[in-house]
């Protein structure tokens, strides 16, 4: 790890794992011990062969582990200097300042375009109509998708293309302002025309929000991320500005894996 | 030259496989298939066909309109109008409906979302044992527990209190008896409640993972997830299941026969006896020594598989069009 060209470069830490560990069943690790930053308004990238442990990491950032009976969590994940996992914590709270978009794109199908931007508003009790407009058009442009939607705000999501649907949920996870989004694979099911719309987006998007996202992609990692962190088989094994890490990576199982002697 | 070639290849390639590929044994299956479903959309018109033709006369006799419209069925005057078992078939299933919807939801709901694998199995288990209860089993508790519990507890105080405080009310309760309007459509209720929970489940448990977890990440609390994000993506299937059990209630027998009552009595009252459609074929099939008796038992057995039948189709046309909406073909 290049510890010196970090300090003199890093900027501001938004979210930190400390000895971060997923264990499934008690007894397998998803991930292990984990120290990793997330800087505040830049792009890190997760990438590491299949079952590295890169979306089982990202799902710890936000709980959603929880939603799983046989996933624990140990160590710590620090939001602005706070342990999201502290006791009197709640998981409910976190989701909404940790956002997150998933592989497949996840509108909410019978919902309008509307509805589903203003989904996670509503959640909070904000119902004024002068409000909800205001936000979802704000969502909607900073997704990049209010061109080809401010004409049919009504029709459901459902309705839209798959890259579309992709933006939407972006849309839709913006809205409610969280500080850091995780992705998960964001441009997987979608075809190369909509990536890179979504890829441009991400570029965009860190200027107001913190990003992490997992990608099996190492050219789309170069493409839109400042920071890349290597997994492999459930550790984190390298941690540099995405430059560093694909001209010079320091770690062998790095050079290996960037070679394409294992994918 | 081209078109040469490629013939030759054709041939070549058709002579190069082994004999049992070219076995009639896939002609065979599809033709035993294509026989046996088409046999039973045969069976299906027949039935309809010959209900029809046997329940002529009593068409012929009164006319459709008025058979479906008269409310007097007096076989010994030899004048036959549905209209009360229509009523009464309607009242019964969509009361009954209206009772099983909510705990059904409520137990699908849990079942699926809330309680642990454990107890989620044991009480689907029970839900299931429920179904498999024969129908003249809850009849025959109907009548010895049931009936007259609930004439003694609820039916007579309630009417009791309504003599004094609400006369009123006094047409539409009627006087008590043990086998009554409300008593069959309770039973009903608690019949179709396994198949309205057993599909409401399936509808509920086809709804994406995804789609709880994109809610899960707004923020939102469990029960947010299910009235967001789980709710309305299994309406249509939960819409289609409620359809069908109110299928099956319209065409549900034997307990109902055995609890309703059976008085062709119009106006019916809540806590007075009334009549189905099929508690009336069940009751009068017997007797029906007279020509025109025995054609009107058959026409109202073909405007009850008119009803269901109907009922059936628009169920599947709503799911139809609440999944093309959504935009999952």
């Amino acid at each position: 790890m290049n510890k010196k060209l970090q300090h003199q470069t890093a900027p501001e830490v938004r979210m930190e794992t400390k000895k971060l560990s997923v264990i499934y069943n008690k007894t397998v690790y998803g991930v292990r011990d984990v120290d990793l930053p997330i800087y505040t308004n830049q792009v890190t990238a997760l990438i590491g062969p299949s079952g590295c442990g890169k979306t089982t990491f990202l799902r710890s950032l936000n709980r959603m582990h929880e939603l799983l009976p046989h996933a624990l969590v140990t160590g710590q994940a620090l939001l602005d200097g706070q342990d999201i996992y502290a006791s009197k914590i709640d998981p409910v709270v976190i989701r909404r300042k940790v956002g997150m978009v998933f592989q497949k794109p996840t509108p909410f199908p019978s919902k309008s375009i509307y509805d589903n931007v203003a989904a996670g508003m509503k959640l909070v009790g904000i119902k004024k109509k002068s409000i909800l407009d205001g936000v979802v058009e704000k969502a909607l442009r900073d997704a990049a998708l209010w061109d080809e939607v401010k004409d049919r705000l009504k029709s459901p999501g459902g309705s839209l293309s798959g890259g579309q649907q992709q933006r939407l949920s972006i849309a839709r996870a913006l809205a409610v302002e969280p500080e850091v989004l995780l992705m998960d694979e964001p441009t997987s099911s979608l075809d190369p025309n909509s990536t890179t719309r979504v890829e441009e987006l991400i570029r965009e998007l860190r200027q107001q929000v913190s990003i992490v996202i997992v990608t099996h992609n190492m050219q789309q990692a170069v493409r839109v991320s400042d920071y890349t962190a290597f997994f492999f088989v459930g550790e984190m094994v390298e941690h540099s500005p995405t430059k560093d890490l694909f001209e010079q990576p320091k770690e062998e199982r790095t050079v290996e894996y960037l070679s394409g002697a294992f994918s | 030259m081209k078109a040469d070639s490629e013939l030759s290849k054709k041939t070549a390639l058709h002579s190069t496989i082994p004999a049992i590929y070219r076995s009639p044994g896939d002609k065979v299956f599809k033709l035993i298939i294509f026989t046996l479903s088409s046999a039973i959309v045969l069976l299906a018109a027949a039935m309809a066909i010959i209900l029809y033709i046997e329940g002529r006369p009593a068409f012929r006799a009164f006319g459709h309109a008025s058979f479906l419209s008269n409310t007097v069925w007096d076989p010994v005057a030899g004048i036959h109008g549905a209209l009360p078992f229509i009523m009464g078939t309607l009242i019964t299933s969509f009361g009954a409906l209206l009772l099983a919807i909510l705990p059904a939801l409520g137990v699908a709901v849990f079942t699926t979302e809330f309680a642990p694998k454990g107890l989620a199995q044991i009480i689907n288990y029970m839900v299931d044992l429920l179904a498999a209860i024969p129908s003249v089993i809850i009849g025959l508790w109907g009548i010895f527990n049931f009936a007259p519990f609930m004439r003694e507890k609820v039916y007579s105080p309630l009417y009791f209190w309504a003599t004094e405080h609400a006369p009123g009310l006094l047409p539409v309760l009627g006087a008590p008896s043990n086998y009554n309007l409300t008593t069959a459509t309770i039973i009903l209720a608690l019949m179709i409640i396994p198949y309205t929970v057993a599909l409401s489940r399936d509808a509920i448990a086809m709804v994406p993972q995804e789609q709880r977890e994109a809610c899960w990440a707004l923020g939102a609390t469990r029960w947010e997830v299910m009235s967001v994000a789980v709710l309305p993506y299994a309406k249509p299937g939960i819409i289609a299941g409620v359809l069908l059990s109110l299928a099956r209630a319209l065409g549900e027998t034997m307990a109902v026969a055995m609890l309703i009552g059976n008085s062709n009595r119009v106006p019916f009252t809540l806590f007075g006896p009334a009549a189905t459609m099929p508690s009336v074929i069940i009751n009068e099939f017997r007797e029906a020594v007279e020509h025109l008796h025995y054609s009107s038992i058959m026409a109202v057995g073909f405007y009850l598989f008119v009803l269901t039948m109907g009922i059936n189709l628009v169920a599947s046309a709503i799911q139809r069009k609440l999944m093309l909406k959504k935009g999952i073909s």
